[in-house]
Parts: C-alpha cells; sequence; structure tokens
C-alpha cells in the first residue's frame, strides 16, 4: 500500500478501507490547503518530498498505531505537487470498535506525520509569487 | 609495511538535499568522501566546506541516513545515504 499519491484524495475510498460490521467508530481526518487572513492569497502550495524516507516513516507511524490500537483499520494519505486551496494534502482514518479508540488513533497518525514526514511546501499566491513555507 | 592507507579508511556517503537545502547546494545530490566512524555532523561540516554557499547552510540541519531520522553523533557506514532535511513542514 502507498502512503503518497500525486491524485486528489478520495476520503469516501479509504473510508471504505478501514470501516466493517465490528467497527462502530470512524474518524477522519483531512488537513487541508488554508487561505485563511493569516495566510494570504495562497492558489496553491506545491508540495515536495523526500519520497522513500515519506512512504517508509509514513508506513512506520501507521504501524505504531496498529501496534497500540490493534483492534482498529488505520489508513492514511500525503498528496504531493501542486495541490489547490482548499484541497486535502493529508488523510487519516481510523475505524475501531469503539470511538475513543478511532479518535486516538487517527490523532496519533496526524500528530505523528506532522512532527516526522519529510515533506515540504512551497506557497504559490494569486500573483505567482512564491515562498517555503516552515511549519 | 604499506604507505597507503588500509582499505576501508574511508567511507562514501552520497548526501542528498531537498527543498530550501537543494536551492542553496545548487545540486540534489552529493558525495562525501569521509573517515571511517565519521558522524552525520562531520558529515555536514565537511559539506558546509565543499559548498561554495556553505556558509549559508546550517550547522545543525534535520537529518536521516537510509530513510530514517539520525542524531548528529550517528556514525555513517560506507555506502549510506544522508539526507539533510529542512524544517518538516508536511500536512
Amino acid at each position: 500500500m502507498g502512503f503518497v499519491t500525486r491524485e486528489p484524495i478520495d476520503i469516501g475510498a479509504l473510508i471504505g478501507i478501514v470501516s466493517g460490521p465490528g467497527r462502530g467508530g470512524t474518524v477522519a481526518f483531512l488537513g487541508s490547503v488554508r487561505r485563511g487572513p493569516e495566510d494570504g492569497p495562497v492558489a496553491a502550495i506545491e508540495y515536495s518530498a523526500y519520497e522513500e524516507m515519506l512512504e517508509a516513516e509514513f508506513g512506520r507511524i501507521v504501524a505504531e498505531a496498529q501496534a497500540r490500537w490493534p483492534d482498529a483499520g488505520i489508513v492514511a494519505r500525503h498528496r504531493i505537487g501542486q495541490v489547490p486551496s482548499g484541497a486535502p494534502s493529508i488523510a487519516a482514518v481510523a475505524a475501531a470498535p469503539h470511538r475513543d479508540a478511532a479518535f486516538d488513533a487517527a490523532r496519533y497518525v496526524v500528530e505523528e506525520a506532522k512532527r516526522r514526514l519529510p515533506v515540504w511546501k512551497r506557497e504559490r499566491f494569486d500573483d505567482g509569487t512564491t515562498r517555503w513555507r516552515e511549519g | 609495511m604499506h604507505d597507503r592507507e588500509p582499505t576501508g579508511a574511508r567511507v562514501t556517503v552520497r548526501c542528498r538535499l531537498f527543498a530550501r537545502y537543494a536551492e542553496l547546494a545548487g545540486t540534489e545530490a552529493i558525495d562525501l568522501d569521509l573517515p571511517t566512524g565519521a558522524t552525520v555532523e562531520q558529515a555536514v561540516h565537511a559539506l558546509r566546506a565543499r559548498l561554495a554557499e556553505g556558509v549559508r547552510f546550517p550547522a545543525s540541519p534535520l537529518a536521516a541516513v537510509n530513510r530514517q531520522h539520525a542524531a548528529p553523533g550517528w556514525v555513517l557506514a560506507d555506502g549510506d545515504e544522508l539526507a539533510l532535511l529542512p524544517p518538516l513542514a508536511g500536512g
């Protein structure tokens, strides 16, 4: 299974991968390109990555979550390339017998992804200018 | 007695650079020839000495060895892939 995609993230398809009759709670997180008042007129973000490590590290993160919440089904994706504002760049879905495990597992994957994945973003503004964005 | 260094006295490490660091260095990859036992920190020092704009390159960047995060004191082996990572910005 690949954790990296250049295509739009299909959250419904991800939910379908992990949902099941024994999993009564599903948490789906989507992180999207923001264009808020503090961000400026961001038209898109160009995501670049150390792709081989991104795959490996995302795999380790999901495996850690799977070990902590063994009854959960967990799936995650990071989109790279140009992602327009408003579109999702990262997704984590956890489905578990009960909601606590689903919330906790999804949050663990997202927080560790933010902290550990070798991904960088370059903002592209409406006027065509760009800049690296950290964090 | 041999007057050459014994085989294995040096290691070659492939150093990969990404995003802003690749722009700073003007390249995405560079081979570093280092003494055996060299650490990530020493490899960064060698890279900075080699780059025309090395002084602008951070002295203690985040690093990964063979696709895993690595501390500055990590000892490099011949053939390792060292990656120097700008501040992470995933998500």
